[in-house]
């Protein structure tokens, strides 16, 4: 049996108590615990990817008890893939955290983050859905601290909003994970799989209401359609860092959802089969409506975003509900391109509303480096509206391409196009009104000292380190576009051995042929 | 037994919907509490509703015991929702103590005022 899987869930667990109660007096050393805990993270994490690279579906047993009986960590081309996603972007967002002081505004900073790390790796590689509450309460408990990380009111009002959200959404997981109890007599996910077929399909009705509101609990976490309300208030008041690595925590929705919906209740799952698409879609698309609308008529910059992630997710579960093999693949690229793109634009905003020391977007007396800033802006928001050089514009392109059937074609193609076009033009008008007419505002500093650079009490630049996280993701996103042939096929891979309903339920269950 | 437990969840719900749906505070963190307990008890009954018998087996071959597993997802739950319930109250009495409101809403004046006094 390899330890390696439980690692990236043990190592965060074993590093945030000694930071939060040996480290927490001094701030260098818990800087170096926790840069270089993300580092051995992101290390084991290639590991496990390719480890998983070959096709085989490892397994942990926690306490070496048999699969239904005992929790499985399972580790496959997906689940390895979204820790590999979760490392890179912890380690952007940390790097950026430091750099930039964030940390050092508020308490326990690092703990709560390794926390999270914990959670998040913990919920993409668990196999069994009880455990998956228990790590969804672990990310979001870490995640509730960050957020009110270095407090100030809105962000504790937003925070107080975002907590009881949640807390109802593990309430309706919990009641969905009874009834799926009471109904199947079991919580393993690769057992689910091979016992829901097996219900005669008008017996199925509880497993049917188990399926919705799982689907419900996720929508919740991806920010659907209707319950979307809580990330645009949660994302524009975070700390900009936190909000760049809660690019990750709608994606851990999307995943539940590939995860479970297609493993569990799926294609070939016999009463629950199609159910789950039939609603994902249209949700997904009035999803990316809402997102576009927002960009459109933002005000501020972080909501801006904000509504940008929510139309990327939109985007995403379109493609997700197809629940087919090739429209999985390109939901699972476009995936990866969205989170670096939100987490992106997220770093960028931060060092912008630092300089102008406000995120309205009105014209203001340009910064100092105006020029740098609008052009890592305008490259993010191009990964992000889905323009050609950077990858954002073949994660669209696969989505469309994936969504040919006659039945979603007109709907996601309009949806998608039409979305995206309302946010190129929403990220225009930012842009626009930040970099390009603030160079127009004359500087109406009542102190004519004030004006020239050298009287200014702190010229403010953003040092190299400080700019180097937004460079990589940007960089992380044309490397995803240059090499998008070979990702796409790993991808193609991945979602064919998540399609691969009996390989799944026969290494879980049968641990002779797995070790 | 069944119709007991059955409205019990269910009257614990509607309770804790309607709290939830307040605009203050303490109802919606009373409401969190009430919807953590039916649930609690909707764990439980998933096991089947079982009188006087024992979680384990006492010899093999014997058929009258009640589903152990239900009691432990419980007893995770209660734990979780406890820790959860603390939580929202500290969290709830920072935003209260910072906005000196126990409104649950931001209110639309209050998102424009920082971008007010921004321009200014």
């Amino acid at each position: 049996m390899m330890h390696w899987i439980i690692l990236p869930v043990v190592l965060p667990a074993l590093l945030a108590p000694l930071i939060g109660f040996v480290m927490r007096h001094d701030m260098t050393l818990a800087r170096a615990a926790s840069l270089t805990g993300t580092v051995l993270l992101l290390a084991i994490a290639i590991g496990l990817t390719s480890m998983a690279a070959d096709g085989t579906t490892h397994i942990y047993r926690l306490g070496d008890w048999p699969a239904p009986f005992g929790i499985v960590l399972v580790l496959d081309r997906l689940s390895a893939l979204m820790v590999l996603l979760t490392a890179v972007l912890a380690l952007i967002v940390l790097i950026h955290a430091i750099t930039t002081g964030w940390d050092a505004r508020g308490r326990h900073f690092h703990a709560l983050f390794q926390f999270q790390l914990m959670g998040i790796c913990g919920a993409f590689l668990t196999g069994d859905i009880f455990n998956l509450f228990v790590f969804f309460e672990v990310l979001l408990i870490a995640s509730y601290g960050l957020m009110i990380h270095s407090g100030g009111r809105e962000r504790m009002r937003a925070g107080l909003q975002y907590v009881v959200m949640n807390l109802a959404g593990s309430t309706l997981f919990l009641f969905a994970l009874g009834t799926l109890y009471a109904s199947t007599g079991t919580l393993n996910i690769a057992d689910l799989a091979a016992r829901i077929p097996e219900i005669p399909e008008e017996e199925a009705a509880l497993v049917r209401v188990a399926a919705i509101l799982l689907m419900i609990v996720f929508a919740v976490k991806a920010a659907l359609f209707p319950v979307q309300f809580w990330l645009p208030a949660t994302y524009a008041n975070a700390p900009a860092p936190v909000a760049a690595l809660f690019a990750i925590m709608t994606k851990i929705g999307a995943y539940a959802i590939l995860r479970v919906h297609t493993t569990a209740f799926g294609p070939g799952s016999g009463g629950t089969e199609g159910l789950v698409g039939t609603w994902l879609f249209p949700a997904a698309i009035v999803t990316i409506a809402i997102g576009a609308f927002g960009v459109l008529g933002a005000r501020r910059l972080m909501p801006l975003i904000a509504f940008s992630v929510v139309g990327s997710m939109g985007t995403l579960l379109v493609a997700v509900a197809a629940f087919s093999p090739t429209a999985t693949s390109a939901a699972l690229y476009y995936m990866v391109h969205s989170t670096f793109a939100a987490a992106c634009l997220f770093l960028i905003a931060d060092l912008v509303v630092t300089q102008r020391e406000a995120d309205t977007l009105t014209p203001m007396p340009a910064s100092v480096q105006n020029g740098l800033f609008a052009a890592l802006f305008f490259a993010a928001a191009i990964g992000m509206a889905g323009m050609p050089p950077l990858s954002g514009f073949l994660g669209k392109l696969l989505v469309l391409d994936a969504l040919r059937t006659p039945g979603a074609m007109p709907w996601a193609w309009s949806a998608i196009l039409v979305g995206s076009l309302l946010t190129i033009v929403g990220f225009a008008r930012a842009g626009s009104a930040l970099f390009w007419k603030s160079t127009a505002t004359p500087v109406t500093d009542p102190d004519p000292e004030a004006i020239t650079v050298h009287d200014v009490p702190e010229p403010v630049r953003a040092t190299p380190m400080q700019l180097a996280p937004s460079m990589l993701t940007l960089s992380v996103l044309a490397l995803l576009a240059a090499f998008a042939g070979p990702v796409s096929a790993y991808l193609e891979d991945t979602s064919a051995q998540l399609f691969d309903r009996e390989g799944y339920v026969a290494a879980v269950l049968n641990p002779g042929e797995e070790g | 037994m069944e119709l007991i437990v059955a409205s019990t969840i269910a009257v614990l719900t509607a309770g804790g919907v309607y709290l939830l749906l307040r605009l203050r505070t303490f109802p919606v963190i009373l409401g969190i509490t009430l919807l953590s307990y039916a649930v609690n008890v909707f764990l439980f009954a998933s096991g089947r509703l079982a009188i006087d018998m024992s979680p384990i087996l006492s010899r093999y071959g014997e058929a009258s015991y009640t589903d152990p597993l239900p009691q432990a997802l419980v007893l995770t739950a209660i734990v979780i929702s406890f820790g959860m319930t603390a939580v929202l109250v500290m969290i709830g009495l920072a935003a209260y103590l910072e906005a000196e409101s126990d409104q649950i809403d931001i209110a639309r004046e209050d998102e424009a005022k920082p971008a007010k006094d921004d321009q200014a």
